[in-house]
C-alpha cells in the first residue's frame, strides 16, 4: 500500500519522467551517475564531484520539487529548506551523512551531501527469508538510539527525525547504522486533496495532530523494532495496532524483555514512552545483558493480584464434580459422580441435604419454585424438593442423561443420549411431547421465544416449536454439538467439535458467521455487552464481537477449557483442565488472578453474591472470591 | 410441503451520472404484497467540485418463501472509486458488479434450489468476505491504480446482514437517531478511537481522507462483516462520505425523520451536502421496512 497513492483528484505531484538524466551536470560540478530513488518530492542521485579531478569522490544529491503554486508559499518553502540545511550542516555525527552544499534553482532545491554506501533496512529485511536476530536488532536500536540522543539534544532546539523507518535507516559498509532522509523534505509538502490509501505506518498519534517532539522519534523507533522481529509491515495494518500483536505473538523467539521496551517505546501517550533516547538506550543494553543468564519460561503469567486467592469455604465430596453449580435463595445446589445430588449453604459451605441417585450425576441441576431438577446416569430425570431434598418424581428414559434441564411454561426440558429431547409436565413428570434426533443430546435446551434450541451428536442445532416439539429448523455442523447454545438479540450462539463458534439467525437458522479456534468447542457460550466469551479444547478462551466474527481478545490456559464462562462485574470466570479456576478482566483479557484445585475443571462456574461457585475433579466444590 | 418460490427480482446497476440536478431514480418499489416488505430510495451526485462521479451503487429486491412465510430479500451496494483518470469511477462500477453478482450466487441462488429446512449453507458473513475479496481482486487486476470503498447490505427479513471495506458507511436509523454500524477504516478513525482528536477536529483534520483499507489494495484486505437487526420502524442508510463528510448526522436523522418516504429522504439527503458544498460525490440508499 505504502508505494499506493491513490488520489481522487489527479494531483499528479510528480513522475519518473521529470528526474534528470545521466550525464546532466549540475552547479557546473554534480555530474549525475544514476538515479538511486525516487520519493514523492523528487528525485536522488548519485553525482560524481568534478572539482576532485584526481579521485572518484562521490557524493549523494537529493533534489526536493517545490510545487507549492502559490508565489509567497513557493519562496517560504525555500527558505525554511536553507534554514534547515544550514542547521543540518552543523551537526557532526558517525550515524548522520555529511552535508556538503545545498542550492535552489526554479522550484527545485537540492541538498549535496555524503555518499552512503551499503543497503536499506527495508531491503535487507526483504531479502532475509527468516527473522533477523535479535541481537543484531538490539545493537541497531542502541545505535539508533545514539543518534536520536544526539540530535535530541541540539541546542537551541531538539531535531526530530520525524520519519524514522526501516527505508530510512542505511546500514554502510562498515556494518554501522546511518540515518539518511532528515525530515527537510517535509518543508515542501503540500496538502494532497482526495481520498487516498496508505498510511505512513511508524509515525506516533500525536504527529497528526502536528506535534512533532523527540518521544515521537522514541516511538517510530518501537515502530520499526517491531517491523524488524516480526516482520509484520505496520504500512499494510490498521494504523497504532502494535498493541493488538506484541512481537511475541508474531515471533515466539523475541524475548520478553525485548518486547516490554518495544510496547513502551509504542505507547499512544507521550508521557507513557521512554522519556529520552537515553533512557530507552539503556533499557536496550539491560535486555542484551541478562539474555542467556536468566532465561524466562515462556507462558510465566504474572499476576495482578490474589497470587493467595483464598477459597470462602470449600466441601469435600466423594467423587468428581464436573456438574456446575446454581444458587437459589442462598442453597447451593450440584450433582457429583458419587451419585448424589447435594445441596449446601452457600454462604458458609455447610451441608443441609443430599439426594442419592442410581448413577454419577454430570448434568447441572435446574432450581424452579420450590423443585430441583436434574439428569443421572442411571437415565432417569429426578424432581426433587428443593428445602427437604425429597423425591417429588422421575421420568425415565432409555439412556444416560448429560443435558442439563431447563424450566419453561412449567415444561421441564432436556435431552438425553437416547437421541430425544423431552418435553415433561413439571408437575407431573408426564411426557408431554419428545423430538428424535439422529444421535445422543448431551448439549443443554434453551428456551427464547417460543422456540427451543439444542444440539445433538448428530452434528446439527435443532430449533423446535415449543408447544409441540414440531421442527422450525436444523442447522448442520461437521461435528457433535455438545455445546449448549445462548439466544440474544436474534442471534443463536453455540460450539461445535468441528472447531468452530457459530452464530445463527435464531429465526430461521441461517449461518451468520462462524469462527475458528484450534481444537474442539465443547464449552458453552456466555453472552455480556455485544461479547461472546467461549473456551476451547485447544486452551483458550476467546472473547468475539457479536455482531461478526471479530476477536476481541484471547486468553492462553495451559490446559484444554471444556468449562462454560461466567461473566460478572468485569471478569469472566471457567475452569480449566490444567487444574485451575481463572479469572480474566473482561475487557482485556488480562489475567486478575486464578486458583489452583486439586484437579481438571470441568464444572462450570456460577456467580452469585461477589463469590464463585465451581466444581472440580478433586472431589470439591469451591466458593472463590471474585 | 414447504417449498421455495421465486419471486420476481429486480436488478438494477446504477452508474451514478454526471448531471448537476439530482439524479432522479426509479420511483420506490413496493415488493411484496403481505407481511414484511421493503420501501428503497435512492440517488447519487457528482456534487459541485469534482469532474467525475466516482461514487457507484446497486439495489435489488425480491422475496423469498420460506415455512408459508414470505421474506423480503435485499441486496444494497454502494461504492466510492479513488484513482486519477476516471480509473476511480471503473474501479467502484466493477467492484459493486462484482459483489452482487457473487452474493447472488454464493446467497440467493443456493436458496432457490435447496427445499429443505436443512439450512446447512456455509455462513453469511464467508459469502461476503469472498465477494468482497473477489471484488478486490478484480478492481487490482483491471485498475491497478484504482481503489474503492464498499459496503454491501443484504437483508433478509428483519436481519441485516453488512460487509464493509472503507469509509462509506451503513447506519442503523431509528426514532434515537443515527447509529453508526460499520467502522471507517480511515486513519483519523482510528485516531478518534485512541483518543487523539475528536470527531469535531475530524471533520476538518487534514488527512482525513487517508484510508487504511480500500478494494483494489495489493495482497490481502481484511473485510469487516456485521449483522444487524432491523427493529420495526426502523431504517439502514447506505452513504458515500460526500454525505456524512458534509452533513452533520443530526441533521441527515432530522431529514429522514420528516421526509414522507424513503425516496424524497435521499433526495434531501444530497440535496443538503450539496447545500454544505458539495465537495465530493455524493450517494446514499435509503431501506424502509415496512409491515
Amino acid at each position: 500500500m505504502e508505494t499506493k497513492r491513490i488520489l481522487r483528484d489527479e494531483t499528479k505531484l510528480f513522475e519518473e519522467g521529470a528526474t534528470l538524466p545521466k550525464g546532466t551536470v549540475l552547479q557546473g560540478r554534480y555530474e549525475i551517475i544514476r538515479t538511486v530513488g525516487i520519493g514523492g518530492m523528487g528525485a536522488v542521485y548519485q553525482v560524481r564531484d568534478r572539482r576532485f579531478t584526481k579521485v572518484a569522490r562521490l557524493c549523494a544529491v537529493k533534489e526536493m520539487i517545490n510545487s507549492a503554486p502559490d508565489p509567497h508559499l513557493r519562496e517560504l518553502g525555500i527558505k525554511n529548506f536553507e534554514r534547515e540545511a544550514n542547521i543540518l550542516a552543523t551537526l557532526n555525527h558517525p550515524a548522520i551523512p555529511k552535508i556538503f552544499d545545498y542550492y535552489s534553482e526554479g522550484n527545485r532545491s537540492y541538498l549535496v551531501l555524503e555518499f552512503i554506501e551499503g543497503q536499506d533496512l527495508e531491503s535487507l529485511l526483504k531479502r532475509t527469508a527468516s527473522f533477523l536476530p535479535e541481537e543484531q536488532i538490539i545493537s541497531w536500536a542502541i545505535q539508533i538510539c545514539d543518534v536520536l540522543s544526539y540530535i535530541h539534544s541540539h541546542k537551541p532546539n531538539p531535531i526530530i527525525f520525524r520519519d524514522l523507518k526501516p527505508s530510512n535507516i542505511m546500514l554502510n559498509n562498515q556494518d554501522r547504522i546511518v540515518l539518511i532522509d532528515f525530515g527537510i523534505a517535509k518543508v515542501f509538502e503540500t496538502r494532497q486533496k482526495g481520498t487516498m490509501i496508505g498510511t505512513e505506518g511508524y509515525s506516533p498519534p500525536e504527529q497528526y495532530k502536528g506535534i512533532a517532539g523527540p518521544r515521537g522519534d522514541l516511538y517510530a523507533l518501537g515502530a520499526t523494532m517491531h517491523h524488524l522481529l516480526t516482520k509484520r509491515d505496520p504500512r499494510h495494518e490498521p494504523p497504532f495496532t502494535f498493541h493488538e500483536c506484541p512481537p511475541r505473538s508474531l515471533n515466539p523467539e523475541v524475548s520478553e524483555r525485548l518486547e516490554a521496551v518495544v510496547m513502551k517505546a509504542l505507547q499512544y501517550e507521550i508521557e507513557d514512552r521512554y522519556s529520552s533516547a537515553e533512557e530507552m538506550k539503556l533499557a536496550l543494553q539491560t535486555v542484551l545483558i541478562a539474555r542467556g543468564d536468566s532465561p524466562v519460561t515462556p507462558g510465566t503469567v504474572a499476576f495482578v493480584s490474589g497470587q493467595g486467592v483464598l477459597p470462602v469455604w470449600e466441601f469435600a465430596c466423594e467423587d468428581e464434580v464436573r456438574s456446575s453449580p446454581t444458587v437459589t435463595e442462598g442453597i447451593l445446589y450440584v450433582g457429583c459422580y458419587d451419585n448424589n445430588l447435594y445441596a449446601l449453604d452457600a454462604k458458609t459451605g455447610q451441608f443441609v441435604w443430599k439426594y442419592a441417585t442410581e448413577g454419577g450425576i454430570a448434568s447441572s441441576p435446574f432450581v424452579w419454585r420450590d423443585m430441583v431438577f436434574v439428569g443421572s446416569e442411571d437415565r432417569l430425570l429426578y424432581s426433587i424438593n428443593a428445602r427437604t431434598g425429597g423425591l417429588a418424581w422421575t421420568c425415565p428414559t432409555r439412556e444416560r442423561i448429560r443435558s442439563s434441564p431447563r424450566v419453561e411454561y412449567n415444561q421441564v426440558f432436556f435431552g438425553s443420549d437416547d437421541g430425544h429431547l423431552y418435553a415433561v409436565s413439571a408437575q407431573s413428570g408426564r411426557v408431554t411431547w419428545k423430538f428424535q434426533a439422529l444421535g445422543p443430546i448431551r448439549s443443554s435446551p434453551v428456551v427464547s421465544d417460543d422456540v427451543v434450541y439444542f444440539g445433538s451428536d448428530d452434528g446439527h442445532v435443532y430449533a423446535l416449536d415449543i408447544q409441540n416439539g414440531n421442527l422450525k429448523w436444523k442447522y448442520r455442523t461437521n461435528r457433535r454439538v455438545i455445546s449448549t447454545p445462548v439466544v440474544d438479540e436474534g442471534l443463536l450462539f453455540v460450539g461445535s467439535t468441528d472447531w468452530n463458534v457459530y452464530a445463527l439467525d435464531a429465526e430461521r437458522g441461517w449461518a451468520v458467521w462462524r469462527f475458528r479456534t484450534d481444537n474442539a468447542v465443547i464449552s458453552s457460550p456466555a453472552i455480556s455487552e455485544g461479547c461472546v466469551y467461549i473456551g476451547s479444547v485447544d486452551g483458550n478462551l476467546y472473547a468475539l464481537e457479536t455482531q461478526s466474527n471479530r476477536l476481541i481478545w484471547k486468553f492462553s490456559a495451559e490446559g484444554q477449557i471444556t468449562s462454560s464462562p461466567a461473566v460478572a462485574e468485569g471478569a469472566v470466570y471457567f475452569g480449566s483442565v490444567d487444574e485451575h479456576v481463572y479469572s480474566v478482566d473482561v475487557k482485556t483479557g488480562k489475567l486478575r488472578w486464578r486458583f489452583k484445585t486439586g484437579g481438571p475443571v470441568p464444572s462450570s462456574p456460577f456467580v452469585a453474591d461477589g463469590i464463585v461457585y465451581i466444581g472440580s475433579t478433586d472431589n470439591k466444590v469451591y466458593a472463590l472470591p471474585t | 410441503m414447504d417449498f421455495l418460490r421465486r419471486a420476481l427480482g429486480k436488478g438494477k446497476l446504477m452508474k451514478a451520472e454526471k448531471e448537476v440536478s439530482v439524479v432522479k431514480s426509479a420511483e420506490a418499489t413496493n415488493v411484496s404484497q403481505e407481511g414484511l416488505s421493503f420501501l428503497v430510495g435512492k440517488g447519487s451526485h457528482i456534487g459541485k467540485k469534482r469532474e467525475h462521479n466516482e461514487d457507484a451503487f446497486f439495489t435489488l429486491e425480491c422475496t423469498l418463501k420460506q415455512n408459508g412465510e414470505i421474506i423480503p430479500f435485499g441486496l444494497f451496494i454502494i461504492a466510492d472509486g479513488m484513482g486519477g483518470h476516471q480509473a476511480g469511477d471503473v474501479a467502484s462500477a466493477l467492484a459493486t458488479r462484482v459483489v452482487a453478482h457473487s452474493l447472488m450466487r454464493r446467497v440467493y441462488l443456493p436458496f432457490l434450489r435447496d427445499e429443505e429446512k436443512d439450512s446447512s449453507r456455509r455462513p453469511i458473513n464467508e459469502a461476503l468476505i469472498e465477494a468482497l475479496s473477489e471484488a478486490s481482486l478484480a478492481v487490482y487486476e483491471a485498475v491497478p491504480d484504482a481503489g474503492t470503498t464498499l459496503t454491501a447490505a443484504l437483508i433478509i427479513g428483519t436481519h441485516a446482514y453488512i460487509g464493509h471495506v472503507g469509509d462509506s458507511r451503513a447506519y442503523l436509523v431509528t426514532e434515537k437517531g443515527l447509529q453508526q454500524i460499520t467502522q471507517d477504516h480511515s486513519l483519523v478513525a482510528r485516531l478518534i478511537e485512541l483518543g487523539q482528536t475528536t470527531p469535531e477536529e475530524a471533520m476538518t483534520h487534514p488527512q482525513r481522507n487517508v484510508l487504511y483499507r480500500a478494494l483494489g489494495q495489493r495482497g490481502s484486505m481484511e473485510v469487516d462483516t456485521y449483522f444487524q437487526l432491523l427493529p420495526t420502524g426502523s431504517r439502514l442508510l447506505l452513504c458515500s462520505d460526500g454525505l456524512w463528510g458534509a452533513v452533520p448526522e443530526s441533521e441527515m436523522a432530522a431529514i429522514i425523520a420528516a421526509a414522507s418516504s424513503p425516496q424524497t429522504a435521499c433526495r434531501k439527503l444530497i440535496e443538503a451536502a450539496i447545500t454544505h458544498g458539495g465537495d465530493d460525490n455524493i450517494t446514499a440508499i435509503l431501506i424502509a421496512l415496512t409491515e
